[in-house]
């Protein structure tokens, strides 16, 4: 079927979704670790627009945008489908996983960088976000319904980087009281062999959103 | 069929115009409910609650948010004419680049629209950077979709409108044809599809509309200086 690649870093979640995809439906690939802070040629070559990490080789061809990615691969290999068939419930995948990504995870990452007296609304309207991910989980084993589709791929990044972002952030967010469907979920995803698989250390993970979360701190501090 | 196909909207929104252009296109009936921002009727945050925005697509009581998963929506439901190619390669390089548009090329020009000065300045070096990627990508072709109007072109469209309104206003040019001459060539036969050209807003209304709004951001700024 052609030589399949993934350029990408370990600590990317965006990176983890496609080898999730990959594995669920059995595709080789061959994995190009990158240093994002010291871009190789390969990667500015194969996305030279966002100069970023995931993008998937596919018989010489380059894709880029995680979510872009993913639709691709349940195109080109059939087997076990990510997206629904349905039109509409497709639609519907679609729209929380970008939902996901737009404001989810930026709401999370927000919070967890939050200090003093903007932390709490931070967590607050992280929270609220959260709340609609709990609402479309509620009633379903898989955000696919009975077995593990796009969406559960898109929104995957929760059980661990949320739980690093807590500890990194001081806070708390996926509270299992507040959010018990999703934690349920979150139990059944990461048990799965082809999602453990993939997963970065927690260590390392820690270690990288320290940095991150400092530099970033420092350079608002450096604007005041 | 029974098919009942509605669409609410706002009258300058570019992201409404996309879904108009491609219900037109395919030929779909469908009614328009006009929204004003200030002041949203119970049936839009009925069918939006998430982001309580137009457009809304709703499609036999289903409805959909988000112009561009509607769009894909749209082209899965009345296949004809085709927005997206079949190609999967082909179809991930449409929606990386619809995804460009409006992660990039939009903001940057909103940007340099909205600000003044140096500010302005750099923000349109910025804009016009990402311009310069399309304008790559338009080489040899007539429309991004080729020789037939496709999901990129849809995704871009609102450049065919907004820019020539925003450099009005500005006085300043974001798109120079000498830089950027086939996205030049692009817009005017993109203008010139009847169904686009009969679905523009009125003009002075949007001339109207951004210049009350820069000059409501740049007093915003004076006020934070």
């Amino acid at each position: 079927m052609g030589e399949v690649k993934v350029i990408g870093s370990t600590r990317s979640l965006f990176c983890t979704r496609i080898e999730w995809a990959l594995k669920l439906k059995g595709v080789e690939y061959e994995y190009i670790e990158e240093d994002i802070r010291n871009k190789s040629p390969t990667l500015l070559k194969h996305n030279p627009i966002h100069k970023k990490v995931p993008v998937l080789l596919h018989d010489g061809e380059s894709i880029a945008e995680s979510l872009v990615i993913l639709e691709y691969i349940d195109e080109v290999w059939t087997q076990n489908p990510l997206l629904p068939q349905d039109p509409y419930q497709r639609t519907i995948s679609r729209f929380w996983a970008k939902f996901s990504d737009e404001k989810v995870l930026l709401g999370s990452f927000d919070a967890c960088k939050a200090q003093g007296e903007e932390k709490q609304k931070a967590i607050d309207t992280a929270q609220e976000s959260l709340a609609f991910i709990e609402k479309e989980i509620e009633g379903k084993k898989y955000f696919g319904g009975e077995s593990i589709g796009y969406l559960d791929l898109a929104i995957g990044w929760i059980p661990l980087w949320i739980a690093v972002m807590e500890e990194v952030g001081e806070m708390k967010l996926l509270e299992a009281e507040k959010f018990p469907f999703l934690h349920k979920w979150s139990q059944i995803f990461m048990d799965l062999p082809p999602v453990k698989e993939c997963l970065p250390a927690r260590e390392a993970l820690l270690e990288y959103f320290h940095a991150s979360i400092n530099y970033l701190r420092s350079l608002e501090a450096n604007k005041q | 069929m029974g098919e009942e196909v509605k669409l609410f909207r706002g009258w300058s929104s570019p992201y409404a115009l996309r879904i108009v252009w491609a219900l037109k296109l395919k030929g779909v009936q469908y009614e328009t409910i006009y929204e004003e921002v200030s002041n949203k009727s119970r049936a839009l945050i009925e069918y939006n609650p998430i982001h309580k925005k137009v457009p809304v697509l709703v499609h036999n009581g289903k409805p959909i948010a988000e112009s561009l998963v509607i769009l894909e929506y749209v082209d899965e439901i009345w296949k004809q004419p085709p927005l997206l190619p079949q190609d999967p390669h082909r179809r991930a390089m449409d929606r990386f680049w619809a995804k460009f548009g409006d992660e990039k090329v939009l903001p940057s020009i909103w940007e340099a629209f909205k600000k003044q000065g140096k500010e302005q300045e750099e923000a349109l070096s910025i804009a016009m950077e990402n311009l310069k990627f399309l304008e790559e990508e338009l080489k040899g072709k007539k429309l991004f979709g080729g020789e037939e109007i496709g999901l990129v072109d849809i995704a871009l469209g609102w450049l065919a409108n907004l820019v020539s309104v925003f450099e009005e206003i500005i006085g300043l040019q974001l798109m120079p044809e000498e830089k950027f001459p086939h996205l030049f060539a692009w817009m005017q036969v993109f203008a010139d599809i009847p169904v686009i050209k009969e679905s523009w807003p009125p003009r002075d209304k949007m001339v109207a509309k951004f210049q009350a709004l820069r000059e409501v951001h740049l007093s915003k700024e004076a006020q934070n200086d």
